[in-house]
């Protein structure tokens, strides 16, 4: 260990005693970050896993209170903010052992959703030295009247994953409780902990309060970590036959288990809940050794994740099935190998999945990548260089949601009697909302005070209203107690519960049965014999299994099998707010799981990737396969120029395929694939539909515009215009189910719809009326309402992906290449054949119905 | 997308068989009986912005507007005798209160040369004062029978609304949920006219007692016409 360097207050000897009795010594960066929270300033410290992060960010508030004569009267001396209330219980944990050794008086409490409700009221009454809470539970906190008391003797913000955080609206509102923490207590610092990223100085500039058109920005001081021992990561060199297209990576699951016998205990990352079922399922039928496997996602019960967790740390499993739910900073116990399953995505994503191996940082970690597919092959190999280099491509920091915005505001004036000019430069002193107008904040204070419609017809009803002294006060408590139910931006997608109906007795498979529910199969299932612990058949309103995606569950009928908490599941019905499910007897779910990523590529790897294809001297690190894919493709078709947008056209079947390669992640390539089929609609190409991969966009049509092209009837030029993001995306925003579902989150957090009101929480299909009609009826008669503006902007980076688009469409000016094939080229297989397997976009409302009422008349002729 | 090239089905789309009297599936939702000159529509809901405002939830306070611009196409388009309102015509009794005046305007002006009749409906037993019209529990037109709540049990010529009628609709290309016409050739129920009125799967139990278990056909609303889907291609929510 290095000396530690820089520090004006030395560490005071209890502590250094401590340090010592431990047989550690402090490191550098944790002395650094001491000496400059000392100095009164916020800091933001910058390490990688396993550095000692958050017992940095205590050790100031630590110091502090060691040295406080009074512990009785003191009053709230530090905050502790972590996106994860797992992270706020795991932080509770790990101080008690300093705090008991060194035998400090000082009160250290968790505020959770899950903390009782007398509890919390003792907290307010009474408060601990240090309170570990949430974003929402501040949020909470921030709406009480009791706020300005509470916090007055604040001293400390700590905020941990602060990456993670600011990147979502979660930060936004994050950002808006933290500028009215600096007003009640202006003398409160902050410390920050993230792991690496790409612009640190972003988040330096969101620890501060900003004064708007003040050059240079403030900006917290900055500590930086040594990096740890560089990784070890590799890429599977399948001996199997690499598939064309999937993301389950099951032609990997031998090759996978073998590693994991011999991990001491191995985290196996996919992108998805459907994945992680997929892979769990696989890695059972080859688990002749009986391994401790588990599985752990977000859609699980709560109270098996936490078993799983418990497992974990006491190091009873070999290996956990997992998705990002395992990504944030919890200390899982022994990790000491990471699997990633399928792309990466990122390279600071996989960089920070690869520190769950080894929480320790002279030690290396070690990594296997095992891409599902050819096109994965090439982002992993992307992702490991990127990695290497260190490079770093964490999404750039976003601006303030207006819909956030209006929830505070709401918020603000269940606390105390709003001064709008007062609030106005409190919002802008949070760098999200630095650059907000005032325009917008009277806009969403108008929102949250009667909807803030043109049309001034509802003031009567307001839930806020100005008074004669020009204070904006709660006009009704119903409206706050609306407001604390509905605090917060998570919008889960509509979750049903998954309910297990009746005992399946299906032969031969393993269930879950019984109260608890198992961490892992127990067993290899010997001759089809389940052990009977595991074979409890379950009553009608029997369990609950966990929660699904609504959507999901909008693809079944009734009788449609699918995997669901490692088990085949027949689903009997919907009834009410939950799905009700019986274990099948079937071995092979019948509906496949929508298995595309949630992340979309980031540009910085999609850009590596194209560089990687364009340069056949960089290929002699690719498996052999993949090499030869693309010399076949430089063969028959050409690689992707870098910096030129290959399209390429051919027939199939009788029908004309176009496939281009923008390689912008599948949320762009879908809102293009819109987009190019209203145009090629118009000009008589007679498009049918599309299909969209991270990689590729792949366009049906009846007419040939392969040959009308190199005809010169049109050129590709005019169909790739950008143009297209005017008029044709306008036309299209009326009806895109993504733009709906975007402003429907708007709607809810902005608290136009409540999710959850007194004595009962509403499910999506119980809100009483339907976002998409609202939507409709205001886009039509004022499409320049505020929440009309903010699903627009979220769209530009959400599911619709428009910024991405926008940069594609004006790099690709002036320079696409078209290739007119007489056959499909090696590079597209793999798009082509997500035809079928994903959902197919186009304009065809009218088309489904159309073939469903053609379908009648075939029934009506034939029958 | 390439639906508008080739008629799909033998009789002319959009046409509704109720107990021998053919009638005419607007894609807006209402129902045309072209040889009395009459159209029919369910569930306009009026003011349900404004009603859900009192407890408020600001909904945009264009709905009464938007649903009146929708039924001012149709009755340009089919240009009635009369027009039949079959009931929740009005959100709540206070509806005609907060209404606007341009929306009654507008209203006068649909009404202007036309009989106009409000079914009472469960959420407005009587229409509001001056929203012009004639008020009626029900009405018989020759085999037709026109009312708000269907009756329980077999009921021939019947048209109701109340039930807001919705299909899932699934077919290679993809899945969609519309609001519909339900009809078995003796009783038909209307979709919803409103523009906040929401849909209820017309495979939902509160419709098994109006079929008794006879083949339905869904008449779902397209863009451009309606499409008569079978119940057997229709999915449950």
């Amino acid at each position: 260990m290095k000396k530690p360097l820089e520090h004006n207050l030395p560490l005071p000897p209890m502590f250094r005693d401590w340090f010592a009795a431990r047989g550690w010594a402090p490191r550098a960066h944790q002395l650094a970050l001491l000496a400059q929270a000392r100095a009164g300033k916020s800091v933001l410290l910058v390490a990688p896993t396993g550095a000692g992060k958050t017992l940095a960010g205590f050790l100031p508030p630590l110091v502090e209170l060691a040295g406080a004569q009074e512990p009785s009267r003191r009053g709230l001396h530090t905050l502790y903010i972590s996106p994860l209330k797992a992270l706020a219980v795991d932080v509770q944990r790990n101080l008690e052992l300093p705090l008991a050794e060194m035998r400090l008086p000082i009160r250290v409490e968790t505020r959770t959703g899950d903390t009782s409700a007398s509890k919390r009221q003792r907290q307010r009454r009474d408060p601990p030295d240090i309170l570990l809470t949430t974003p929402e539970q501040l949020a909470l906190l921030l709406a009480s009247a009791d706020a300005f008391h509470l916090f007055a003797a604040l001293k400390r913000v700590v905020l941990d994953e602060l990456h993670a955080v600011v990147t979502s609206k979660r930060g936004d509102l994050l950002s808006l409780g933290l500028a009215r923490l600096r007003a009640i207590a202006p003398g409160m610092t902050m410390v920050g902990l993230s792991a690496t990223v790409r612009d640190p100085d972003e988040l330096r500039r969101w620890l501060v309060g900003q004064t708007p058109g003040k050059s240079p920005a403030p900006m917290a001081a900055l500590v930086t970590a040594p990096p740890g021992a560089p990784a070890e990561i590799s890429m599977l060199d399948t001996r199997e036959r690499l598939p064309w297209a999937g993301h389950g990576g099951a032609h990997a699951i031998n090759e996978i288990y073998e590693r994991i016998k011999t991990a001491r205990m191995s985290l196996v990352f996919v992108n998805t809940r459907a994945q992680a079922e997929a892979v769990f399922q696989q890695l059972w039928h080859v688990n002749e050794d009986s391994l401790a496997i588990a599985l752990h996602h977000g859609s699980l019960d709560a109270g098996q994740r936490r078993r799983v967790e418990a497992a974990m740390v006491a190091g009873k499993l070999k290996a956990v099935v997992c998705t990002s739910t395992l990504d944030l900073g919890i200390d899982w116990g022994d990790v000491d190998l990471v699997i990633n399953v399928g792309a990466p995505k990122g390279a600071s994503r996989l960089t920070q999945r690869i520190g769950r191996a080894n929480h320790r940082l002279d030690e290396s970690s070690r990594a296997l990548l095992v891409p599902a597919n050819r096109f994965e092959v090439l982002e992993c190999r992307a992702a490991i260089d990127a990695a290497m280099a260190g490079a770093q491509d964490t999404p750039p920091a976003r601006s303030g949601g207006l819909d956030v915005l209006c929830q505070h505001i709401l918020g603000m004036a269940c606390a105390a009697p709003v001064d709008a000019d007062r609030l106005y430069a409190e919002a802008v002193s949070a760098e999200p909302y630095a650059r907000l107008t005032r325009a917008d904040f009277d806009d969403a204070l108008s929102f949250a005070a009667n909807g803030g419609y043109a049309l001034q017809s509802y003031d009567r009803f307001a839930k806020i209203k100005r008074r004669q002294d020009g204070l904006w006060r709660i006009a009704n408590p119903k409206a706050a107690q609306a407001y604390r139910m509905n605090v917060g931006t998570i919008i889960e997608s509509d979750m049903l519960k998954v309910r297990l109906v009746r005992g399946g007795g299906g032969a031969g498979k393993p269930g879950a049965g019984g109260g608890a529910g198992p961490l892992y199969y127990p067993a290899k299932l010997a001759g089809g014999a389940a052990p009977s612990a595991y074979t409890g058949r379950v009553s009608r309103g029997g369990r609950v299994l966990g929660e699904i995606e609504e959507y999901f569950l909008e693809m079944l009928s009734p009788g449609d099998t699918f995997l669901f908490g490692g088990e085949i599941l027949a689903l009997a019905g919907i009834v009410e707010n939950e799905a009700h499910v019986s274990r099948a007897k079937s071995d092979a779910p019948k509906v496949p799981s929508y298995a595309g990523g949630k992340f979309p590529l980031s540009t910085y790897l999609a850009e590596r990737v194209r560089k990687l294809i364009a340069s056949p001297g960089s290929w002699k690190d690719l498996p052999e396969q993949v090499a030869d894919w693309l010399a076949l493709q430089a063969e028959k078709s050409m690689l992707p120029p870098a910096g030129k947008l290959l399209v390429e056209t051919f027939p199939r079947g009788g029908k004309f395929f176009l496939v281009a390669y923008p390689f912008e992640g599948r949320l762009a390539h879908q809102t293009l694939g819109m987009l190019l089929t209203r145009r090629m609609e118009r000009m008589g190409l007679k498009p049918q539909g599309f299909v969209a991969s991270e990689y590729a966009l792949a366009v049906w049509s009846l007419a040939d515009a392969g040959t009308r092209a190199a005809k010169g009837l049109f050129t590709m030029a005019e169909l790739f215009n950008e143009d297209m993001l005017g008029d044709d995306l306008e036309e299209w925003l009326e009806e895109s189910a993504l733009m709906k579902r975007t402003f429907r989150n708007c709607a809810i957090i902005s608290g136009l719809i409540e999710r959850r009101f007194p004595g009962k929480e509403k499910t999506g299909r119980q809100v009483t009326i339907s976002t998409d009609l609202i939507y409709d009826v205001l886009r039509r008669h004022e499409p320049g309402h505020i929440l009309l503006r903010a699903a627009r902007e979220d769209a530009m980076t959400g599911l619709l992906d428009l910024a991405r688009l926008a940069d594609m469409l004006a790099r690709a000016r002036g320079k696409i290449v078209h290739k007119n094939l007489e056959r499909i080229s090696p590079l597209a297989v793999p798009v082509m054949l997500e035809i079928g397997r994903e959902p197919v976009y186009g304009e065809a409302q009218d088309v489904i119905l159309a073939e469903a009422a053609g379908t009648l008349v075939e029934e009506a002729m034939g029958g | 997308m390439a639906a508008e090239a080739e008629p799909l089905t033998n009789p002319p789309l959009g046409t509704l068989t109720v107990a021998g009297a053919s009638l005419l599936a607007d894609p807006s939702g209402a129902l045309f009986f072209e040889s009395d000159g009459l159209l029919f529509v369910a569930d306009l809901h009026l003011e349900k912005g404004s009603a859900y405002a009192r407890r408020r939830v600001f909904l945009p306070p264009y709905d009464t507007a938007a649903t009146l611009a929708r039924l001012a196409i149709v009755i340009e388009r089919r240009a009635p005798r009369a027009v039949i309102a079959l009931g929740d015509s009005f959100h709540d009794a206070g509806a005609g209160e907060r209404m606007r005046e341009s929306d009654r305007e507008t209203l006068r002006a649909l009404q202007k040369g036309r009989d106009w009749i409000w079914i009472a409906g469960n959420h407005d037993p009587a229409p509001p004062q001056g929203v012009g019209g004639q008020a009626m529990a029900e009405l018989r037109v020759g085999v037709l029978v026109l009312r708000h709540q269907p009756a329980a049990g077999a009921c021939p010529g019947e048209i109701a609304g109340h039930l807001h009628p919705a299909a899932r609709v699934r077919s290679v290309s993809g899945t969609l949920r519309r609001r519909c016409f339900v009809s078995d050739g003796a009783r038909c129920v209307m979709p919803a006219f409103g523009a906040f009125a929401g849909g209820l799967n017309f495979l939902d139990e509160a419709f098994a007692p109006l079929f008794g278990g006879t083949a339905v056909t869904a008449h779902v609303l397209g863009r451009s016409r309606v499409f008569p889907v079978a119940d057997t291609r229709c999915l449950r929510d």
